[in-house]
């Protein structure tokens, strides 16, 4: 087990100070952050363990919501409660939160100008390029198990959202509900055997 | 309804359904903002997801705090926010508690699992419309964003010269300066 920290005013802006330099890095989103999180929270301040993040890091993602959202909450939370929790979260959200803020004022006074046009021109189609290659990565997997099942499950979600139209908040929760289904019905599976 | 509780019930419901990080959150950004309540553009939602590639932080927050600002300033950036983060706060100090006392969720798993293929598909989806945004139809095709997307596609898969998003962002906006330099 990790030592955890004295709890006071100056741990929490140091928690805040942390979480927020993180995300202030995080760019590109997703797994970028576990590199950083590991070097400054488990090698510099000692405050967990690499067991512990990798749980964080594991429940962080299989939640709803941004991964390093879920993650500082995690890391908060295990170091100083709920107040550990919500200022790690604020730490993580405000970097984004100025930024884009600033960004949007800006969007409007240069979203005008031919030469931001023509460089979104060009940024367009490599953001097409970035998430079909995020869709293709993650579909291999998906592929490589040869099971049929959730081959069928992507088959029939891609018809559901692209050629029916059909809302995807629908579409997640009908998903999320047959899985629970299936869950239920191999663990029972598994007890039988 | 009020603006206000809109972009609050539309950032909790895409915090509450992006199950599995990341771009999971952008198939649900596109539905709420573009379709159900035409806050962004088509085009507008592309410069978005653009503009979240090469800032920090998560699309999800990103995404709030642009949509709020344009539609309700600051106050529109904070409820969107809070609203995106509330699912996750609430969600995660249960599994928290319960981690201190299990360490393993296994129905999350599965549901994770179970989910995935949609996420995939949803992922696939919204990257389609993104590409026929930036290229156009068969009838109106705009051969030099083509060459791009191929060109950056390729990139980004290659396991010997992967580039990252930032970088290929950049290069790309170069090569549309570029181009309109050329007059084109």
């Amino acid at each position: 087990m990790s030592a955890k920290p004295v709890i006071n005013l100056k741990f929490y802006l140091k928690l805040f100070w942390t979480t927020f330099t993180l995300s202030m890095f995080t760019f590109g989103g997703g797994f970028v952050i576990v590199s950083l999180m590991r070097k400054k929270m488990v090698v510099q301040y000692g405050w967990i363990n690499d067991e512990e993040m990798l749980d964080f890091i594991t429940i962080a993602q299989s939640s709803p919501g941004p991964i390093a959202v879920n993650g500082s909450l995690m890391v908060g939370y295990h170091l100083a409660g709920v107040p550990g929790a919500l200022v790690s979260a604020l730490g993580t959200i405000l970097p984004p939160m100025i930024i884009l803020t600033l960004v949007s004022i800006g969007y409007k006074a240069v979203s005008e100008n031919m030469w931001i046009k023509a460089a979104f021109h060009g940024m367009r189609a490599v953001v097409a390029a970035i998430v079909l290659q995020v869709t293709w990565a993650l579909f291999k997997p998906l592929a490589e198990k040869k099971k049929v099942l959730p081959l069928l499950l992507f088959i029939v979600a891609f018809l559901a959202l692209f050629v029916f139209k059909i809302n995807i908040m629908a579409v997640m929760i009908f998903m999320i509900l047959l899985s629970v289904v299936i869950s239920i019905y191999e663990t029972k599976k598994e007890k039988n055997v | 309804m009020n603006i206000l509780l809109q972009l609050f019930v539309s950032f909790f419901q895409i915090g509450l359904f992006s199950i599995g990080g990341g771009y999971a959150a952008m198939p649900l950004i596109q539905a709420q903002t573009v379709e159900i309540h035409g806050w962004l553009t088509p085009l507008e939602f592309a410069d978005l997801v653009t503009i979240a590639e090469m800032t920090p932080g998560p699309i999800a927050i990103n995404s709030a705090t642009f949509v709020g600002m344009r539609v309700a300033g600051i106050a529109g950036v904070v409820v969107a926010t809070l609203g995106n983060i509330l699912p996750s706060v609430i969600i995660m100090l249960i599994l928290a508690k319960l981690y201190e006392k299990y360490s393993e969720q296994t129905l999350m798993k599965h549901i994770l699992e179970g989910v995935r293929p949609t996420v995939v598909a949803a992922i696939f989806t919204a990257g389609l419309s993104l590409l026929q945004l930036a290229v156009g139809s068969i009838s109106s095709l705009d051969l030099f964003a083509l060459v791009i997307f191929v060109i950056a596609f390729l990139f980004a898969n290659s396991r010997k010269m992967s580039l990252g998003p930032i970088t290929l962002l950049t290069m790309g906006a170069a090569c549309g300066i570029g181009w309109a330099a050329l007059g084109f």
